[in-house]
C-alpha cells in the first residue's frame, strides 16, 4: 500500500490478508493462490504488509474488549490514512469484523469475502473458470459461521463450486444450520473444555460420511480444523480440504 | 344481579390483582438489568414479530413441533373468542350473549369445537413426545424437576380445559335439546354432539349442574392458568411478542462495541490527551458499573426479558456445536439460569432494596466458568431460537467481566492476548514478517 501510494496511485481494492494468512503456512498458500488469481486478471489491489495488524477478532470473542478497541482503531487509523474504501479478505472473521464491528469506531469500507468478489469478477465476464482437474469431482462446501449465519452469505462459495463443474453435495447439517468447525471464539487459541469428541472430529465425520472427492472452505481457521481432522481419520489420501481460491487458481493452471 | 355472577366478579377481581402484580414483578425484575436502545427501526422492528412470533416462522424448522404447535397457539387465540363470551355470559347471567348473530355464530362455535379437539390432540401428542418417545431435548439434564413438571403441568392443564369446555358445550347441547329455560337454541355442535349419549336418562337438574359444574371449573380454570405463567415456561405466549420486537436486528456476527472500554481506548490513543489530567466527567457521571456481567444486574433488559420468555425448548442446545460433542455449555441452561437467578436476585431486592448485596451471583453459583469458555460464538443457538433468545450475547458478556475485571481467562488465552498486543498477532510471529509469504514459491 505504501508503495502505491508513493506513486500517487490508489488500488481497487485493499486486500486484507489476515494473521492466519500472513503467517500460518497452510493459510498462506490460500493467501497466494488468491493473490495469483488477481495478479491474472491484472486486478489492482495493495495490501497493508506489515502495516497490518491483527483485526481484534479473538480478542473480542474471548472477551477482551479494551484489547479489540485498540487493535481497531489502529487499524482504522491505518486505513484511513490511506484513504481505503474497498477491502477484499480471504477470512471471514476479519470480514465480519471490519464490516460490522469497525463502523462504529470509524472505520467506513465496503467489505467482501473473496469468494464474493471472484463471485462479481465471473458475473462481469472478467474471470472465466472452467473445471480442469475438479470436472465432475464430488465437492462438499463447509459453512464457515462467520461467513454464513452471522453474515447470511451463502451462495457466493457455491455458485463458484458449480462454475467449477463439480457435483456440489451438502451435508445434513449446511447453510443456516451449518455445524461450527470448532475453531471460532478464540477457541482456535486454547484447548477444548472436556467432552466426549471434539467439534472438527465431528463436523468432518460428517462430512466423510458423504464421501466427497474434496471438502470446499472458505476461511482459513476452518481449513486448518478439518484438515486435522481428516489427517484424524486417515483419509488425507482421499479427501482433500482446499479453499475455494485455490481449486480456483488450481483449475486455471495459475 | 344473582349472587352467581358476584362470586364471578370476585373471582375475575381477584384473579386479575394477582396476575396484575405478577406482570408488575416481572416487569421491575427485567428492568433491573441495565439500559439498551431498542427504540429505532420500528417497522423492522414489528415486521419481526409479525414474522417470527405471529407467524411462528422459526418454529417450522422443526415440521413436528412446529405443526402441533401451530395448533394449539392457532387454537388458543380463537377459542379466547369464546371466553370473552363466557365473561359476559358470566357477569350479566345471560347465555350465550352472541346467540343473536345466528348462522354466523353457530359457524364460531362451531369452529371452536373442532380447534379445542385440535388442540387437546395436540398436547396429548406433545405429552407422547415428551415422556413416551423421550425426545432428547426434552430429557436432558437441566430438565431434571421442575422443569419438566411444568412442561407436564401445562399439557395437562391444556387437556382439562379444552375436555371441560367440550363437555360444556355437549350438555348444553343436551339442554337445548330437551328445551330447558334459559338454554335457547344456538351453536352447533360437530364434536360434543358425540358426547350425547353420556346424557341420556338424566334429569334436566343434573345435566344443568353437569353444564355449570363445566362452565365453571374452564373459566375458574383459566384464571388460574393466567396466574400460573408468571412462574412458568409458559409465560412465552406472551413474552414471545415483545421478545421478538426486541429482539437483535444486526447481523449476528456483529457483537456490541462497549462504550465504556470506547472511550477510554479513544483517550488513551488521543495524543492530545493529558494522561496526568484528573478524568472529567467521572465525578458526575453515571457509575459505569463493572465491564461485562458476573450478576443478571450487569446484563441488559433485553437479555433479561429474553430468560423470560424462554420455552426451554432446547432447539439452541440441539444445534450446538459444543453441547453436542459432550461439553457442559448449554445455552439453553444459561437461560434457564439467567432467569433463576433473576427470580431470587429479584426477591431479594424486594426485601432488601436495589443495592443489597445477597453473596451470590450469576457466575458460579449457577454458570460455571467451564460453561461460558466452551463456547465457539458459532451463532447456531440465536439461529434456532424460535423467538429470537440471544443466549450468546449472555456468554460473551460473562467472558468480558471473566477477562477485564479478574483477568481469569484460559492461560492459552491469555498468551493470545499478549501476542496480540505485541506482535499484532495472535500467534508469536514477529510483525516484521508479516509479508513473507509474498516472496515465498
Ligand atoms: C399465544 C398462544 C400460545 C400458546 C397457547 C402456546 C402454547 C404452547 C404449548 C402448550 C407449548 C408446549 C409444547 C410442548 O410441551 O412441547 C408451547 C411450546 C412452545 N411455544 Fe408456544 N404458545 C403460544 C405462543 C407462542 C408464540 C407466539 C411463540 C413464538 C414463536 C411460541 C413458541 C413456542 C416454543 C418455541 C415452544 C417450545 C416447544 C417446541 O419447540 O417443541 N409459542 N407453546
Ligand atoms: S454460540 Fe456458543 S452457545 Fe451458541 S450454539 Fe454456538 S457454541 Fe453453543
Ligand atoms: S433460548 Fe430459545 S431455543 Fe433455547 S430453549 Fe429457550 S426458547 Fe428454546
Amino acid at each position: 500500500m505504501a508503495e502505491m501510494m508513493a506513486k500517487g496511485e490508489q488500488p481497487d481494492v485493499l486486500f486484507w490478508v489476515g494473521c492466519a494468512g500472513s503467517f500460518d503456512d497452510r493459510a498462506k498458500k490460500i493467501t497466494k493462490a488468491f493473490v495469483k488469481i488477481l495478479n491474472h486478471l491484472d486486478y489492482k489491489f495493495a495490501v497493508l504488509g506489515t502495516e497490518e495488524s491483527c483485526s481484534g477478532d479473538p480478542a473480542k470473542r474471548a472477551g477482551n474488549e479494551f484489547l479489540f478497541q485498540m487493535q481497531a482503531m489502529a487499524n482504522i487509523e491505518v486505513m484511513n490514512a490511506y484513504e481505503v474504501k474497498k477491502i477484499v479478505t480471504t477470512c471471514p472473521h476479519c470480514f465480519n469484523t471490519i464490516k460490522n464491528e469497525y463502523p462504529e469506531l470509524g472505520g467506513l469500507y465496503d467489505v467482501m469475502h473473496h469468494t464474493q468478489l471472484l463471485q462479481s469478477l465471473i458475473d462481469e465476464g472478467r474471470l472465466t473458470v472452467e473445471g480442469g482437474d475438479y470436472k465432475g469431482k464430488k465437492i462438499t462446501f463447509h459453512d464457515p459461521c462467520y461467513l454464513g449465519r452471522a453474515n447470511e452469505v451463502y451462495e457466493a462459495p457455491r455458485t463458484l463450486i458449480n462454475n467449477l463443474d463439480a457435483e456440489l453435495v451438502e451435508m445434513k447439517r449446511c447453510k443456516s444450520r451449518g455445524f461450527c468447525c470448532g475453531a471460532g471464539g478464540a477457541q482456535m487459541f486454547k484447548e477444548p473444555e472436556k467432552g466426549q469428541k471434539d467439534v472438527n472430529i465431528e463436523r468432518t465425520e460428517e462430512a466423510l460420511k458423504i464421501q466427497p472427492d474434496f471438502i470446499a472452505t472458505g476461511c482459513p481457521f476452518c481449513n486448518t480444523m478439518m484438515t486435522d481432522g481428516v489427517k484424524n481419520k486417515e483419509k488425507e489420501e482421499e479427501v482433500k480440504v482446499l479453499d475455494i481460491a485455490e481449486m480456483i487458481a488450481t483449475a486455471k493452471d495459475l | 344481579m344473582e349472587v352467581s355472577n358476584l362470586i364471578f366478579v370476585l373471582c375475575l377481581g381477584i384473579a386479575s390483582f394477582f396476575f396484575g402484580r405478577n406482570v408488575i414483578k416481572v416487569r421491575r425484575n427485567i428492568m433491573l438489568g441495565r439500559d439498551i436502545d431498542r427504540s429505532d427501526r420500528s417497522r423492522d422492528r414489528w415486521m419481526t414479530m409479525a414474522r417470527v412470533a405471529l407467524g411462528q416462522s422459526k418454529m417450522v424448522v422443526r415440521p413436528v413441533a412446529g405443526f402441533l404447535h401451530i395448533l394449539v397457539y392457532v387454537g388458543f387465540v380463537i377459542i379466547n373468542i369464546e371466553v370473552l363470551e363466557i365473561v359476559i355470559d358470566g357477569l350479566i347471567g345471560t347465555h350465550r350473549v352472541f346467540a343473536f348473530m345466528g348462522a354466523f355464530y353457530s359457524f364460531l362455535i362451531g369452529s371452536f369445537e373442532i380447534l379445542a379437539f385440535l388442540v387437546l390432540l395436540a398436547c396429548v401428542l406433545f405429552m407422547i413426545r415428551r415422556n413416551v418417545l423421550q425426545i432428547k431435548r426434552f430429557v436432558m439434564q437441566e430438565m431434571d424437576g421442575w422443569p419438566k413438571l411444568d412442561a407436564n403441568l401445562i399439557l395437562i392443564f391444556e387437556v382439562v380445559l379444552m375436555s371441560a369446555f367440550l363437555l360444556m358445550q355437549g350438555a348444553d347441547l343436551a339442554l337445548q335439546n330437551l328445551g330447558a329455560d334459559h338454554y335457547v337454541k344456538a351453536g352447533s355442535f360437530p364434536i360434543s354432539s358425540l358426547l350425547l349419549p353420556l346424557f341420556d336418562g338424566m334429569s334436566i337438574e343434573a345435566i344443568v349442574m353437569i353444564e355449570r359444574a363445566c362452565w365453571w371449573f374452564h373459566i375458574l380454570g383459566i384464571l388460574a392458568f393466567l396466574n400460573y405463567l408468571p412462574y412458568s415456561k409458559h409465560f412465552h405466549i406472551i413474552l414471545a411478542f415483545p421478545n421478538t420486537y426486541y429482539s437483535n436486528l444486526e447481523p449476528k456476527g456483529a457483537f456490541t462495541n462497549m462504550a465504556s472500554v470506547k472511550s477510554e481506548v479513544q483517550m488513551m490513543m488521543d495524543p492530545n490527551a493529558d494522561p496526568y489530567a484528573a478524568p472529567a466527567e467521572a465525578e458526575d457521571a453515571e457509575d459505569p458499573g463493572r465491564f461485562g456481567a458476573k450478576d443478571v444486574n450487569d446484563l441488559n433488559w433485553v437479555q433479561l426479558m429474553n430468560a423470560y420468555s424462554c420455552t426451554e425448548c432446547g432447539r439452541c442446545t440441539s444445534e450446538c456445536p459444543a453441547n453436542q460433542t459432550g461439553k457442559l455449555l448449554s445455552p439453553r441452561k444459561i437461560m434457564m439460569d439467567t432467569r433463576d437467578r433473576l427470580e431470587e436476585f429479584g426477591t431479594h431486592v424486594s426485601a432488601n432494596g436495589k443495592d443489597g448485596e445477597d453473596g451470590k451471583s450469576l457466575l458460579d453459583d449457577y454458570i460455571t466458568r467451564e460453561e461460558l469458555w466452551a463456547c465457539t460464538s458459532c451463532n447456531a443457538c440465536t439461529q434456532a431460537c424460535p423467538i429470537n433468545i440471544d443466549p450468546l450475547s449472555i456468554i460473551l458478556d460473562m467472558r468480558r467481566y471473566l477477562v477485564m475485571e479478574e483477568s481469569a481467562a484460559p492461560t492459552e488465552l491469555n498468551m493470545m492476548f499478549t501476542n496480540v498486543e505485541n506482535n499484532g498477532a495472535p500467534w508469536q510471529f514477529p510483525a516484521v514478517d508479516r509479508l513473507n509469504w509474498k516472496d515465498e514459491a
